[in-house]
């Protein structure tokens, strides 16, 4: 933890929020594939890779320093914010399962986090 | 049995598959993306958006990036975006086995339990789709 600067961890979850907004904006843009496959050439995929690109800047300069145990997991917790658009955006369902799966997968991060330099 | 019940409930099998297969892919585009991205980020000098444009590892990663945002998008067409999108993290465990085998890395029980419960959390995670 102590090699792990407070700016390289806010720089994570930066892009862990702007990253979850992105997965909005590309299942917004999914659904306009019902049309033909075509329509993958809409604004709001366009608008989603773009500010995945911006998520993608933030992950390069908060990875560069600091222990990938503590950066992993929080790169992960994109995995929340989406869970929670998901129900507030698109009405989904939060069953069990879901909290179950996605609290096991968190768990699994974080060791593959430890396991790395 | 061939009643109309029967024939609805595979049917919807095989449309909730689909999403989770392509999904799949995606997060084996993106394991083979964040190796490119391993290595461009190791030699980034200097940060900034003119250092990662001349990058030609990082640009790689992008591409193979883009191709498994594209099978995601196809995912997200039929899928629940709160099932699909944790099953992303199955990348991690491509990335640790490409690791160990490219990179050669050292296997050790942390990261190895890590991807058998990040497996399990997959699988946990699949049986809670809409029905």
């Amino acid at each position: 933890m102590s090699g792990t600067p407070v700016s390289s961890m806010l720089l994570m979850l930066v892009a862990s929020l702007i990253g979850s907004s992105g997965a909005v904006l590309l299942k917004l843009g999914a659904m306009e594939l019902n049309k033909g496959f075509w329509h993958i050439l809409n604004i709001k995929l366009a608008a989603g890779v773009a500010v995945y690109l911006v998520s993608w800047y933030f992950f390069v300069l908060g990875i560069r320093h600091g222990e990938l145990s503590v950066l992993y997991p929080m790169v992960s917790l994109g995995y929340i914010w989406t869970l929670l658009w998901a129900r507030m955006f698109f009405k989904e369902a939060l069953t069990r399962e879901k909290f179950a799966g996605l609290a096991l997968i968190l768990l699994g991060v974080f060791f593959v986090g430890l396991g790395s330099k | 049995m061939n009643s109309p019940a029967a024939n609805l409930t595979s049917e919807t099998d095989g449309v909730h598959r689909r999403p989770v297969l392509l999904v799949f892919g995606c997060t084996v585009l993106g394991a083979a993306a964040q190796i490119f991205m391993k290595f461009g980020a190791n030699r980034l000098a200097h940060p900034g958006l003119i250092g990662m444009a001349t990058n030609l590892p990082l640009l790689s990663g992008l591409v193979l990036y883009g191709l498994s945002t594209v099978l995601l998008v196809l995912a997200l067409k039929d899928g629940e975006l709160s099932l699909l999108y944790p099953v992303i993290a199955l990348t991690y465990v491509w990335v640790t086995l490409l690791s160990l085998v490219l990179l050669h890395d050292q296997p050790n029980p942390y990261k190895l339990a890590g991807i058998a419960i990040i497996v399990i959390g997959v699988s946990v995670l699949g049986r809670g789709g809409k029905r």
